[in-house]
């Protein structure tokens, strides 16, 4: 995909994206004449989520992705460093609260997530399909990705009891290691499975109490930025899940090396990106967690971002 | 001021004086000079350098010991390494355990000569070296022998794997301990080790040497390096360590996580600390006040969990700092090896001097400063314990880790503002709360962003307890069946 594609004939301003249906096929990238028969479709502008809201980029840029067909699907947004920025603001002014929820509360939020995904496993379905999924590929990807976002509701009130302790200390004191969430996580996404690897990524940080910045898929990220219409209407409260679209390369120092991030959780397998992160995370001694391939499912991703707290109290009086 | 103050101010100078009661040192034996304990015995380093290791109390050598090159690192690497493949990896669990049992009771049945050399090599008070390090060190061994054969049981649908070879880089507060820390998880989870104490403590560790050598272990599966920085830096480097444990200062951490980016090798990171101790009006005051001595003056505030910002409540803050300075006057700073003294000598002539900048800076910035003006020792590096009051949060003797006796005491009104200043920083390892309310415990425990809290109680060690920070203060935990996951492979 070319990422320098430059908007012809149309200011920055009002290059929202537009989803085609299938049966237009322009030659050029002008906007496709409908049959005279039909209505003409209203297509969806793809932009940001930061702290419970839809801005485009600060910085007025955007990238154009194609189908497979290689007609315009959507302009998106080339979220900047600033973008990061106010999402990070965003992320930290939400842990408290999100941190301080109950495992019932977070779980039932979880739930929910999940049922306006199902409720909506069309549209889904249609985003990953016209990125090059078949019907049956798309399908299934969006019943897995329900299915994690349940398995992840049932673990917020199971984790705390299966990785916690009561410590049989030798003095007289009663002492007790509980688990925290680490704080404000920083995702990257993997490039593949638009939905089903940007889900996987955060179910298990957000479950845990974290709040969190992802970036989407730079190649895929419709199925992301349309997931937090999914979040927005799902009891989510604002600035817990922040969802970028733009240039990994561009933005992922930024994400690794941001003062005001406790975690990274980078997926990928590149080399020299990997290295670049676990050097600035060096900067806050940030927790790093490199995912090089997808794995499934499990309770030690939510401990990957978790932190042990241990607590003692004198026996006497 | 509140009328809970005694009347008087206690007088302290009724020609009642402490006799010297200096515990007897001619049971130690310390060479005139060790070499590395590299596969099983010990070496000389390739080099042939040498430094010496003096008493911080009376600035007398005390052995002279050898300096690690990146030749004898890499000895030491491949020592390990042979170890673990041909012998420590493939050793039943069970007997594993049962070599880490038998380092526990050596240690136990010579604690009174390691309390010594703890003491003269490092400048603790004996008191501390006899019934605090050396008695936990041996704990920390029995502990996570046990463990070797029932890794299995702490995770959940997991086979746990050894690593491999374990760098440990130790710091100079708690030198055997430390050690042990290390040494008993890494050997417990089937790793081989190579261990370098640091520069001004060398000694402990070099009798640990001797204490592996009699229980026996395989040659190779423990080694033992002293030297300097260079040293640490080469075993952080060296292409065939699998994980890095270091404990020492954030900077040095930073530099060691850095340093690993690009690498397969796992780490952890028991960094800094500015912890904020937190009296609520509601304690019960004199026993907060005993907390607090205990807080920072323990082990002379070389402790990176040390209650170095006191956080009082604004209706007590006069007979908070009141009694504390009453309390201060009885403090015996002098002779470590004397069993009536409570703060014994700064580690080193470094150290000292970055604490007499904190002293310094402190004053400049326009805090008041409190020392009860004791006269120090002829020789040897000493500072009386130090009180800054008149702080504010942006001060550097509020915001940095001093490692030393001194104590920055700042007020507050309301349980949320206790909490915003504990919070205030980039550090997490402990933080204190004192209070009568349980439920306030809970609270305020929860709220504070920190590894460990100590309620009602304050600088408390035990090898099943988890230990270590939130933020910059490191990455993992030591101790308990947390500090097992250091170890592991659990992919």
């Amino acid at each position: 995909m070319d990422k320098t594609v430059k908007a012809e004939g149309r200011s920055i301003d009002s290059a929202s994206a537009r989803v085609k249906s299938s049966a237009a096929k322009p030659a050029s990238r002008g906007r496709a004449k409908p049959p005279a028969a039909t209505r003409l479709g209203v297509a969806k502008t793809y932009k940001l989520y930061i702290n419970g809201k839809f801005p485009r980029t600060e910085s007025g840029r955007y990238f154009t992705l194609a189908d497979t067909k290689g007609n315009i699907a959507a302009n998106m947004c080339r979220a900047s460093r600033k973008d990061f920025r106010e999402a990070v603001l965003a992320a930290r002014s939400a842990f408290n609260g999100w941190a301080g929820a109950s495992a019932y509360l977070r779980g039932q939020i979880l739930y929910r997530i999940a049922e306006m995904l199902e409720a909506r496993a069309e549209q889904f379905v249609t985003e990953l399909k016209l990125m090059g999924l078949d019907k049956r590929a798309a399908s299934r990807e969006v019943t897995a990705t329900i299915d994690c976002l349940v398995y992840y509701a049932g673990w917020t009130d199971k984790y705390p009891q299966v990785f916690s302790s009561v410590n049989p200390v030798a003095s007289s004191h009663f002492n007790f290691s509980i688990l925290e969430p680490v704080g404000v996580v920083s995702i990257l996404a993997r490039q593949e499975s638009a939905l089903l690897g940007f889900v996987e990524a955060i179910a298990p940080v957000i479950a845990g109490g974290n709040t969190a910045i992802a970036l989407a898929s730079e190649q895929n990220p419709l199925c992301a930025i349309s997931f937090a219409e999914v979040l927005h209407s799902s009891d989510v409260p604002a600035g817990v899940i922040n969802i970028l679209s733009g240039y990994r390369n561009e933005l992922a120092e930024q994400f690794a090396s941001h003062m005001d991030v406790n975690a990274i959780i980078a997926n990928g397998d590149d080399a020299s990106e990997i290295k670049m992160i676990q050097e600035q995370a060096a900067n806050n001694i940030k927790r790093v967690i490199i995912r090089k391939k997808s794995i499934a499912a499990d309770p030690y991703q939510i401990i990957d971002v978790q932190e042990t707290k241990t607590t003692w109290h004198p026996i006497g009086g | 001021m509140n009328k809970r103050i005694a009347p008087h101010k206690l007088n302290f100078d009724t020609g009642w004086a402490y006799s010297p009661a200096p515990e007897s040192i001619d049971h130690v034996h310390i060479k005139d000079q060790y070499k590395l304990f590299i596969g099983g015995k010990f070496v000389a380093p390739k080099a042939g350098k040498y430094f010496n290791t003096i008493n911080p109390a009376n600035e007398k050598v005390l052995a002279r010991v050898a300096q690690a090159g990146a030749t004898d690192v890499d000895r030491a690497v491949n020592a390990a390494r042979g170890a673990y493949d041909n012998i420590w990896s493939k050793m039943k669990p069970a007997e594993r355990g049962k070599y880490i049992y038998r380092i526990a009771r050596i240690i136990q049945e010579r604690a009174r000569e390691f309390a010594v050399i703890e003491s003269v090599d490092g400048g603790k008070p004996i008191r501390e070296a006899r019934d605090v390090d050396i008695p936990l060190a041996a704990a920390h061994f029995f502990y996570y022998a046990g463990w070797a054969d029932k890794l299995n049981y702490a995770f959940p649908c997991r086979t746990p794997q050894s690593l491999g070879v374990a760098g440990q880089i130790i710091p100079w507060n708690f030198p055997l301990l430390m050690a042990a820390w290390k040494i008993a998880p890494a050997l417990a989870c089937g790793n081989t080790v190579v261990l370098k104490p640091a520069e001004t403590t060398p000694l402990t560790a070099l009798k640990l040497a001797e204490v592996i050598e009699a229980a026996d272990l395989p040659p190779g599966v423990v080694n033992i390096l002293t030297g300097d920085g260079s040293t640490g830096a080469a075993i952080v480097n060296h292409d065939d360590v699998n994980k890095i444990a270091f404990t020492g200062s954030t900077n040095v951490g930073r530099i060691i996580q850095h340093a690993l980016a690009g690498t397969d090798k796992k780490y952890t990171l028991e960094l800094g600390g500015k912890a904020a101790n937190i009296i609520f009006a509601d304690a019960a005051i004199d026993q907060a006040v005993e907390g607090v001595v205990n807080a920072i003056f323990f082990n002379q505030g070389h402790v990176c969990c040390a209650g170095s910002r006191l956080l009082v409540q604004e209706s007590v803050a006069d007979e908070v700092v009141f009694k504390l300075k009453e309390r201060m006057q009885t403090l015996i700073v002098g002779d470590p090896l004397d069993k009536n003294t409570d703060i014994g000598a700064i580690n080193s002539a470094a150290q000292l001097e970055r604490i007499n900048a904190y002293l310094d800076l402190g004053q400049e910035e326009g805090a008041e400063m409190f020392q009860c003006g004791g006269k120090n020792p002829d020789k040897g590096y000493w500072c009386q314990p130090t009180l800054f009051t008149n702080v504010a949060q942006s001060h550097r003797v509020v915001r940095e880790e001093i490692f030393g006796p001194v104590l920055a005491i700042q007020t507050f009104r309301t349980l949320d503002e206790a909490v915003a200043k504990a919070n205030n920083t980039q550090y997490g390892l402990s933080g204190g709360i004192w209070t009568d309310k349980g439920a306030k415990i809970f609270n305020v425990g929860a709220k504070i962003r920190a590894g460990v809290i100590w309620a009602n109680t304050f600088n408390k060690f035990d090898p099943t307890s988890p230990f270590g920070g939130y933020k910059e203060s490191g990455v993992g935990r030591e101790g308990g069946m947390h500090g097992l996951s250091a170890y592991l492979d659990l992919h």
